[in-house]
């Protein structure tokens, strides 16, 4: 759990639009979540709850239209591109993607991929090689995989590539956009063991996904996203096996589970009229 | 793997007529639902009967490099029932549903065993009488909606062509029929959804409407390939629950493929769990659950409790030490 209670993150009423004029909607309103070191968060929400637009805010890749980031205790939001970028280049916060196909250099062997932000931080070559393989070798990738290309590797094995480069600038906090989504049932279960070993090593993680059960395993707290608005937020035990709020209620009885127990067919139309009504 | 032929294209291109006499070994019992024109609520699930589809060590090779990639898939479906393939891609279980409804990518062949479909044997069915059984005997949805449905057409119209061609009604009816199926898979808004176009839906309607397509002929047969693995956790819900629907009231067999155990034990009677084109473990879902045999599927069962909400749900009930399933969880317990 936290180290100290400090927080490495802190969003407080973050509010993201998009679109102009009279095509300007709201995708976030009144967000607000405080990550402190070494503990994770799971942010739950299905297409379109705005999950990945929270990442992106915090990331800098979105203006926010309102409220706060603080990261590190450093008040963000009112960044230029170019402090971000700056803030980037350090390294605090990392990010990876569900697809990493996408965020590796199709090109480049994935030891240079992996040893890009060293070199860019002004480390030597030689430093680099020595620390970025003591990441892959932390993701348990074979190490004769390191010169292959992101694409003679399994999805697995990219994944692993994804968290190990996420991991070499030693970041405070990994934000991590449905990492396990893609990957069958042996790779995931590798993916969420490297992130509890993680979260155990003192890195904070907020764990993105539109399925409860896939971070169950890992997530201290719990954050459910609806329609834009954390609708709950609380312990990850107490949020699975209580949870108030009706939509977080149907997520949970939605999800599939072994004993089948989690809710009927009948509280789940219950659940839905609810909703809608 | 490749899919290149659609559900709806497969339903959609056949000539019209349904098989003028009933299959050899075709109880009749089950094809009331089917002369019963729109049948949907009515009927209660068939008692025991014959199987409406036998699979029996079913063999799939690939020409090119002359390896066999199934090695022998066994089961038999009655109409009501339900059962699972699980297992993730590259076990065999796309290929093993291709075989059954004669679909198989190019170079692939069935190598040994047999499939009977209501009583026939797939393999000395003519291409005429395959487009006869394809739709209002056995009928398909795969995981992703949208390739199978036409871009420029409304999805009503594309409903309705089904049912024009497989029941030989007549434009209007077909589109009254076409706004019964549309309710029947709970769409809020049939008269909506029918003049819409596939951009215009949701992930989850789209699957809807696919699944009112493969069931506007009434088969006997459904298969869900991976149906619901690209929809959310609650719209996946929905699915499967209107397929338990679909199954209690119309006695449809379904054959559930999915990568998730859970996904399939939820919803089926009956699980095969596969890996490199073998089944590792076949069984009653409870059999399968609580007394796996095989590692693999040890596997599958430790990801969902260690890794999954049933962690914190079987904890839940052990912290209370009550509830009816106890007996089971301490069976669970012993296997691992």
């Amino acid at each position: 759990m936290s180290a100290d209670g400090r927080p490495v993150l802190e969003v407080a009423d973050l509010e993201v639009h998009y679109g102009l004029r009279r095509r300007r909607r709201r995708v976030l309103q009144g967000v607000s979540l405080s990550v402190a070191c070494g503990e994770t968060v799971g942010v739950i929400g299905e297409t379109g709850s705005g999950k990945s637009t929270f990442a992106r805010a915090v990331l800098g890749l979105v203006r926010a239209s309102g409220g706060r980031i603080l990261i590190d205790g450093e008040d963000v939001s009112r960044y230029s591109p170019r402090q971000w970028r700056a803030l980037r280049r350090r390294g605090v916060v990392q990010y990876v993607f569900q697809d990493p196909l996408r965020s590796l250099d199709p090109d480049l062997p994935i030891e240079e991929s992996l040893i890009e932000p060293l070199l860019v931080q002004g480390v030597g070559r030689k430093e680099a090689i020595e620390r970025g393989r003591a990441y892959l070798a932390r993701v348990r990738l074979d190490s004769e995989l390191f010169g292959r290309l992101p694409g003679e590797l399994s999805g697995g094995q990219r994944q692993r590539v994804a968290v190990a480069r996420a991991l070499v600038t030693e970041p405070a906090l990994i934000i991590l956009d449905e990492p396990v989504s893609a990957l069958d049932s042996a790779n995931r279960v590798g993916i969420l063991e490297i992130l509890k070993e993680l979260r155990d090593a003192g890195v904070a993680l907020i764990f993105i996904s539109h399925d409860l059960g896939s971070v169950a395993g890992v997530a201290d707290r719990v954050a459910v996203l609806y329609q834009g608005e954390f609708v709950e937020v609380g312990d990850a035990r107490a949020v699975i096996s209580a949870p108030r709020h009706p939509y977080a209620r149907l997520l949970v009885g939605s999800a599939p589970t072994l004993r089948s127990a989690a809710a009927s067919r009948a509280e789940r139309d219950a659940l839905r009229a609810l909703l809608h009504a | 793997m490749t899919r290149t032929r659609s559900n709806a294209t497969v339903t959609a291109t056949v000539p019209a007529a349904r098989p003028a006499d009933p299959p050899a070994a075709h109880s009749p019992a089950v094809d009331v639902p089917a002369v019963d024109p729109p049948a949907v609520g009515s009927g209660d699930p068939p008692a025991a009967q014959a199987a409406v589809l036998a699979v029996r060590d079913v063999r799939i090779r690939d020409d090119v490099n002359d390896r066999e990639i199934v090695h022998g898939v066994s089961f038999e479906l009655r109409p009501g029932r339900a059962v699972g393939i699980v297992g993730e891609s590259g076990s065999g279980k796309t290929l093993t549903c291709r075989a059954i409804l004669g679909i198989l990518p190019a170079h692939f062949a069935v190598a040994g065993g047999s499939i009977e479909i209501a009583g026939r044997d797939i393999a000395r069915l003519t291409t005429p009488q395959w487009t006869d059984l394809r739709g209002s005997t056995i009928s398909a949805v795969f995981q992703d909606p949208a390739s199978y449905l036409n871009p420029s057409l409304k999805v009503g119209v594309q409903i309705a062509e089904v049912i024009q061609v497989k029941s030989g009604l007549r434009r209007r009816d077909a589109r009254r029929r076409a706004l019964e199926l549309l309710t029947a898979v709970h769409l809020r808004d049939p008269e909506l959804v029918y003049d819409q176009y596939t951009y215009e839906l949701s992930g989850g309607m789209l699957q809807r409407v696919l699944i009112a397509t493969a069931i506007a002929a009434d088969p006997q047969v459904l298969i869900a390939d991976e149906a619901t693995t690209a929809l959310d956790v609650t719209v996946q819900a929905e699915i499967l629950d209107l397929l338990a629907d679909l199954r209690e009231r119309r006695g449809l067999a379904l054959v559930v493929v999915s990568h998730d155990l859970a996904v399939v034990a939820q919803v089926c009677d009956e699980v095969l769990v596969m890996r490199a084109g073998e089944v590792v473990e076949h069984g009653a879902t409870a059999d399968v659950l609580y007394h796996p045999r095989h590692e693999y599927t040890r596997l599958l069962i430790a990801e969902h409790e260690q890794y999954g909400l049933d962690r914190y749900l079987a904890d839940t009930d052990t912290d209370t030490g009550a509830g009816g399933g106890g007996e089971q969880r301490k069976e669970l317990d012993g296997v691992r």
